[in-house]
């Protein structure tokens, strides 16, 4: 069936829209509530958080690019978008229907659009990672102390998940990619004195337990909030099944 | 006060509340809202055997409270943290003149914080004088997130908010608890982040900035700023239960606390009626950094008994008895 194609590819595209907070995939969150496409291309998602006061800002910004991203799927005629059980629920949905845009939606609330929001993300989304492969390095090699990270270059990373996550990271934020650039670099791609590499590690570390344990937590708020209903991986996963 | 292996803790709970939200003093659906998340949190993260029935969540009153905090709680003294939420609920989310009142029938054991709202500019200044010598206030609450006509927040380091810290500082008001909430002006920003906390922690050295939750979700960017601030100092609400359904996660939190802010700027507490202490003193007293997790030194008896009580009573001048005190004195 042409629908089930296109639903199949509307959750597929629905994978790259990130909680920038928690820099995990909605669909993997549990976010994603329900996602209907008939054949004459309307789709439907209904979108949900763990809690009625989750940041309005985020929230718009989860629904928004569910929005864009599914508009631009081959097939797609019409895209509704509909954040359930909110506090800014009737905001947000009217805002979206109308494709008002951040300001649009919110008026003299918001002064400027979310750029530097989701940039605030991306550069402790990066610290996370690069503290992620500098801690595991130093767990494999008895000899590297924190200090000895100031050498190590992305090369030195074995060719896995936790090293492709940082790249990726990186990518957002436009460091160098190449195999001899540093790792241990702050937002700008700028390496710390050699003295201040334990700090800035620990700090990177700080951020990456901030942002582990806040996922966590909203996972666990979803499921009491919601405990009758599938996760979205079971309601799901028949479709999910279809694309592996 | 608690008594385990040979060593007595006094306890001081730094965050608690007398809440009415109840159907009845709901003004809309967002009473209901804000309730309902307290209430999975509460049950996200408390043991089944904890896990109160949702009516009893809604109001819960003086006698419920004494019991559970003092005959029952371990605990020694207890501070009101109000939020008024003024939008959400007609009296009011904290309730003010019952909270008020038990605080005045046991001093030993409650000491009342206010709340301010610089949004009430120059009328907002003359009540908290008024409120300062009712009260007897030595600190006050701002949640941020608070809701007002058209605005649903604010920042520290607005100029009304100035004005309202430079009267503190006036009226001896010296303890400030920050609560961070998911909305402030504008919305573009990101409400939880800390950096007006530390704007206002500069300009007023004299005032302690108590923020709760240590920073949370933002526990990155508090302890950045608790390392340049030292009257900047971490509360403990809606952290402590972590040790109950993640206890490896809250060793975390505790050893980077201890790490960036140090032993004495962490102050316990239940946030009651989120979750009640008996049971957090208990595990706190009982935990230990898990042994694997080898970058973290392992927490002393000392430490555990300056950030249960004795870094709150410091703060507070609540007298300590000889047996709980630890041989160096907490500083503030």
């Amino acid at each position: 069936m042409q629908s089930d194609d296109l639903r199949r590819r509307a959750h597929h595209a629905l994978d790259a829209v990130l909680d920038p907070e928690l820099d995990e995939p909605i669909t993997d969150l549990g976010f994603v509530h329900s996602l209907d496409a008939d054949d004459t291309g309307r789709i439907t998602v209904h979108l949900r958080l763990p809690t009625s006061f989750c940041s309005p800002n985020f929230a718009y910004l989860m629904a928004s690019d569910a929005k864009d991203v599914l508009s631009a799927l081959p097939g797609a005629a019409a895209v509704t978008v509909v954040l359930d059980d909110h506090h800014d629920s009737d905001v947000i949905n009217r805002g979206l229907a109308a494709d008002a845009g951040f300001r649009g939606t919110f008026g003299p609330e918001a002064e400027q659009d979310l750029e530097e929001l989701r940039a605030v993300f991306r550069r402790k989304a990066h610290a996370a990672a690069m503290e992620r492969a500098l801690t595991r390095l130093l767990r494999t090699r008895p000899g590297l102390t924190d200090e000895g990270l100031y050498d190590v270059v992305l090369g030195d990373l074995p060719d896995d998940d936790t090293t492709r996550a940082l790249l990726r990271r990186r990518a957002a934020l436009g460091l160098d990619p190449r195999p001899t650039a540093p790792v241990l670099v702050d937002d700008h791609g700028e390496r710390p004195r050699p003295e201040d590499v334990p700090l800035r590690l620990r700090f990177a570390r700080a951020t990456r337990i901030s942002i582990e344990g806040n996922a966590h937590f909203c996972r666990g708020l979803l499921r009491t909030r919601y405990p009758d209903e599938a996760t979205d991986h079971q309601s799901l996963a028949p479709h999910r099944e279809a694309v592996s | 006060m608690y008594a385990k292996d040979g060593e007595t803790y006094f306890v001081v709970d730094a965050h608690i509340a007398l809440w009415d939200a109840r159907p009845e003093n709901q003004l809309n659906i967002h009473g209901k809202q804000f309730i309902d998340c307290f209430y999975d949190y509460h049950r996200n993260l408390s043991p089944e055997s904890e896990v109160w029935p949702y009516e009893e969540y809604l109001y819960y009153g003086s006698e419920r409270l004494m019991k559970d905090l003092f005959a029952e709680g371990h605990v020694d003294h207890a501070i009101f943290q109000p939020a008024l939420l003024s939008a959400f609920y007609r009296t009011g989310f904290g309730q003010t003149e019952e909270a008020f009142a038990l605080a005045e029938q046991h001093p030993d054991k409650l000491t009342y914080n206010h709340c301010w709202d610089p949004r009430h500019e120059q009328a907002g200044l003359d009540q908290l004088r008024r409120d300062a010598e009712r009260f007897h206030l030595k600190g006050v609450k701002l949640y941020t997130a608070e809701w007002q006509g058209d605005s649903r927040g604010y920042k520290l380091d607005d100029p009304w908010s100035y004005r309202y810290l430079e009267t503190a500082q006036e009226l001896g008001i010296k303890n400030i608890h920050i609560h961070k909430g998911p909305t402030i002006r504008p919305l573009d920003r990101d409400a939880f982040d800390v950096a007006d906390v530390d704007k206002v922690a500069t300009d007023f050295t004299d005032l302690n900035f108590v923020v709760e939750h240590c920073g949370l979700p933002r526990l990155e960017d508090f302890c950045w700023i608790a390392t340049q601030e030292p009257n900047v100092h971490a509360g403990l609400a809606v952290a402590m239960p972590f040790i109950h359904t993640r206890p490896r996660y809250f060793a975390q939190i505790i050893a980077e606390l201890l790490y960036w802010v140090g032993e004495d700027r962490i102050q316990f507490s239940s946030d009651y009626a989120l979750w009640t202490p008996r049971w957090l003193v208990e595990r706190f007293v009982d935990f230990q950094i898990p042994e694997d997790m080898d970058d973290y030194a392992p927490l002393t008896v000392a430490q555990k008994k300056k950030i249960l009580g004795l870094n709150a009573a410091a703060m507070y001048d609540i007298p300590v008895p000889a047996e709980c005190a630890v041989t160096e004195p907490a500083a503030v």
